[in-house]
């Protein structure tokens, strides 16, 4: 699997430097890379070869600006043509009904009671609104029992009826009991099922038919595999719904089943989950899930952000040292306190190609730097400047000074190495900023 | 035709209607485009290859097995369309790391691992309290005495959960309140159950991302406190794994085995519509048998892994 689909299309296209266009012989390869890269991130099997015969199409023929690489070149292309296909910016929810009442769907275990959860919690807290959660799971063992403990934790009403097994009839009466009690949005949070449960589907349905939802969700797991097309289109053909949701973002799947949705059924990614707190909802953003399945992380949000944050002089004195792989480690606290400040950085980390990589497997809470900046304040100036100097008895000096182990001084110091190879990386290889621009 | 015995017969005909139209007459194609031919031509390894894909099974993976079928194409010299059927699957079952214990289908127990203490770990969703109760009802009917440790104390409502299916099994569960800590209610489990001379203890677990290193390392601890008891234990870390996720699972699979050892692995709601092809590579890459699958949410859904059925299942027609 590779790391960085530019870097692989860097590489294929090294051969072809001078040569002025795009033609079918030197575009077979990278067409080759581009698909594997798909599939490797899980597009469907056909959505991937439809995907890069599009791409080819797109490439052929095209003139190679002599500024640019023929490897850029094709980044560009693929990746605005995914970015196309992932949609444009968010799409709302519809909110207009009286009460707005929104039908939750999806497999088992997707993530649909807690993204009932995350949605009843956001519209009352962002958006002012009087929210009602419907227990509409009557099969799986506490269930219900789960949408309640939510609901108490969010102080947002849970309508159940404890031992009626209709989910149609507990439909119909949350919304009589919404209408009596001034609710305007209600959630209804139904049981997974499988598209080839007849049953099932026909219960799903028939809860649509009574209460006439306005915004019906389907609700997916992002590590979803092949089968993300199957069952994407065997719910829209029953419910027709309105958007998708994609959950649990915050684990490391590229998530190509998102693509592979889109294109099936075309409906809109809503909204996404990154954790299994309330507040971890997303609106979602079409072209950083672009970047994340083609490995590239999400360069441009990443440098936008870090643009409003850093000062010019600053980063481009910075750019130099990693230029001449002379970063050290008070660049690394003064970029730790940057990050910090930029706020979420889980979220920032993974948006930096390579380094999203490198520092991904650090669990990334509030204080996640707790660590590395105590280890960093416990070395002399000499050693943070000239990491090199860092021997065996000055590590277990530093890891006495910082409360830590030699192991952690050992990793923060590999982990300093990479990151500092793999950020020269990217600055040598292509000029970070043009890229961006390219990108847009 | 339905000629594999991988699911039962109201789970096959749930299969069968579901079975989506390019998935029919694989076989059928994949005879015709190797008839009268003496190697495997390009046709047929493309029909192969959309088979493998479109099964989760992976980029890597698919090629190695194409590999494996040209190199024995190659010796062969001939090969027709009943023989590469053959080969096929017997490459691909070559692949799946045989389980170690052979007669595992009494569900009989190693004797100097009396309580056999089995921890059930995965990523969100997946399937693991479901399995939980599926199993503690198999090892129940074959006459071991079983005990549940609710030790999900983190999402809402998993206790509750957990102990509905305790009670359906008929078995004792042992529990604290939410948001205690899961090793300490591992260590109780451990506890009654060796007082009470229990044959199996199965630990459930909360859903937890791989890339989440805190959560990982509280898996170890878990792991660690229950050794306090009793030294060899968990003897069975299962790691579930849900058959409609793709690659994602080899990552799934790498980080929980360094954090736990995993030694057995399960894969979940085969009764959709998706393969869970991801396990051919899983079990192969990290060598660890596939034991079970689930076939639905029911207590009965649950059978024993068999590596020849669930390839099948993959060319069924
Ligand atoms: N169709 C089908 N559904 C299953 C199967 N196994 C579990 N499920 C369902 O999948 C959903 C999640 O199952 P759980 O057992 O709660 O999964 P879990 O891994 O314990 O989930 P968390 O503890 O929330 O991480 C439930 O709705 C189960 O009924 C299966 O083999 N087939
Ligand atoms: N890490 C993570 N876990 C999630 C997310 N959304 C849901 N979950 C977890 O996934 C599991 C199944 O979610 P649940 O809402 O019960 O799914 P349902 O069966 O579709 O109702 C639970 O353990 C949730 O905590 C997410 O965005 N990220
Ligand atoms: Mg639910
Ligand atoms: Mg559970």
């Amino acid at each position: 699997m590779f790391e960085n689909l530019s870097d692989r299309l860097e590489q294929s296209f090294r051969l072809l430097k001078g040569q002025g266009r795009i033609t079918e012989i030197n575009v077979a390869e990278t067409l080759k890379d581009v698909r594997r890269a798909l599939l490797d991130a899980d597009v469907n099997y056909k959505t991937a070869k439809s995907f890069t015969d599009a791409v080819k199409e797109e490439a052929l023929g095209q003139d190679v600006l002599k500024a640019v690489k023929p490897g850029e070149m094709m980044v560009k292309i693929v990746h605005d043509h995914l970015a196309k296909l992932m949609g444009d910016e968010a799409v709302d929810i519809n909110l207009s009904g009286k009460p707005s009442v929104i039908l939750m769907s999806g497999l088992q275990g997707s993530g649909k009671t807690t993204f009932s959860g995350k949605l009843a919690n956001m519209l009352k807290t962002k958006r002012g609104r009087q929210a009602l959660l419907v227990a509409g799971d009557v099969y799986r063992p506490a269930a219900i029992e789960q949408l309640k403990i939510l609901g108490e934790q969010l102080e947002v009403p849970v309508y159940s009826e404890d031992d009626n097994k209709n989910p149609v009839q507990i439909a119909k009466n949350a919304i009589k009991y919404a209408k009596d009690y001034g609710k305007d949005v209600v959630i209804i949070d139904t049981a997974g099922r499988l598209a080839i449960d007849k049953q099932m589907m026909e219960e799903i349905s028939a809860i649509k038919k009574a209460v006439n939802p306005n915004e019906i969700l389907f609700v997916v797991d992002s590590m979803t595999g092949q089968d993300a097309v199957n069952t994407a289109k065997a719910f829209n053909d029953i419910l027709d719904f309105d958007g998708v949701i994609l959950t649990k973002l915050d684990g490391d799947t590229r998530g190509g089943a998102a693509l592979s949705i889109k294109s099936v059924v075309n409906k809109p990614i809503k909204f996404v989950g990154t954790g299994e707190k309330m507040d971890a909802i997303d609106v979602f953003h079409p072209k950083r899930m672009a970047d994340r399945i083609l490995g590239m992380g999400d360069i441009v949000t990443f440098v936008e952000r870090a643009q409003e944050q850093y000062d010019v002089e600053e980063s481009r004195k910075l750019q130099k040292k990693i230029a001449k792989n002379q970063f050290n480690f008070d660049d690394f606290l003064k970029q730790i306190h940057q990050i910090k400040k930029m706020g979420n950085f889980k979220e920032l980390a993974s948006m930096i190609p390579g380094v999203g990589k490198a520092l991904r497997n650090l669990d990334l809470d509030d204080d996640a730097f707790k660590g590395i900046e105590a280890i960093i304040y416990s070395m002399t100036p000499e050693e943070r400047q000239n990491p090199k100097v860092l021997s065996g008895t000055r590590k277990k000096r530093i890891a006495e000074g910082s409360g830590t182990s030699i192991q952690e001084v050992n990793r923060l110091i590999k982990q300093f190495s990479e990151t500092r190879k793999m950020m020269q990386m990217m600055t040598t290889n292509k000029n970070a900023k043009k890229m961006m621009r390219k990108m847009k | 035709m339905a000629i594999f015995g991988l699911f039962n017969k109201e789970k096959k005909d749930k299969l069968d209607q579901g079975l989506s139209k390019s998935r029919k007459g694989v076989l059928e194609k994949l005879n015709r485009s190797v008839f009268g031919k003496s190697k495997v031509d390009e046709d047929v390894l493309d029909e192969l290859e959309e088979v493998l894909i479109t099964s989760d099974v992976g980029v890597d993976t698919t090629l190695r097995i194409i590999e494996r079928i040209e190199a024995r194409v190659a010796k062969d010299k001939y090969i027709n369309a009943n023989e590469l059927n053959t080969v096929l699957r017997e490459e691909i079952v070559e692949l799946l790391e045989e389980k170690a214990t052979p007669d595992y289908n009494d569900w009989d127990l190693p004797k100097d691992k009396l309580p056999y203490i089995i921890m059930v770990v995965g990523v969100n969703g997946v399937g693991k309290t479901t399995t939980i109760g599926k199993l503690a009802y198999k090892y129940k009917n074959a006459g071991k005495s079983v005990y549940i440790g609710a030790a999900d104390t983190f999402r809402a409502a998993a206790i509750e959960q957990i102990e509905i299916w305790s009670e359906r099994v008929g078995v004792p569960i042992v529990k604290q309140s939410m948001g205690s800590d899961p090793a300490s209610v591992a260590y109780d489990t451990l506890s009654k159950a060796k007082n009470n001379n229990a044959d199996v203890v199965i630990i459930d677990t909360a859903g937890r991302l791989h890339n989440k290193i805190n959560l990982m390392n509280e898996l170890a601890k878990l792991k660690r406190v229950m050794q306090k008891l009793i030294p060899d234990a968990p003897h069975e870390i299962l790691l579930i794994l849900d058959g409609s996720t793709g690659q994602n699972a080899f990552e799934q699979a790498k980080q929980f085995t360094k954090a736990t050892e995993v030694n057995a692995l399960a894969v979940t709601k085969l009764d959709g519509t998706a393969k869970g092809g991801v396990v051919i590579g899983v079990s192969d890459q990290f060598k660890i048998p596939v034991k079970y699958i689930g076939i639905g949410e029911g207590i009965d859904d649950l059978q024993i892994f068999n590596r020849r059925e669930f390839v099948d299942s993959l060319f069924k027609e």
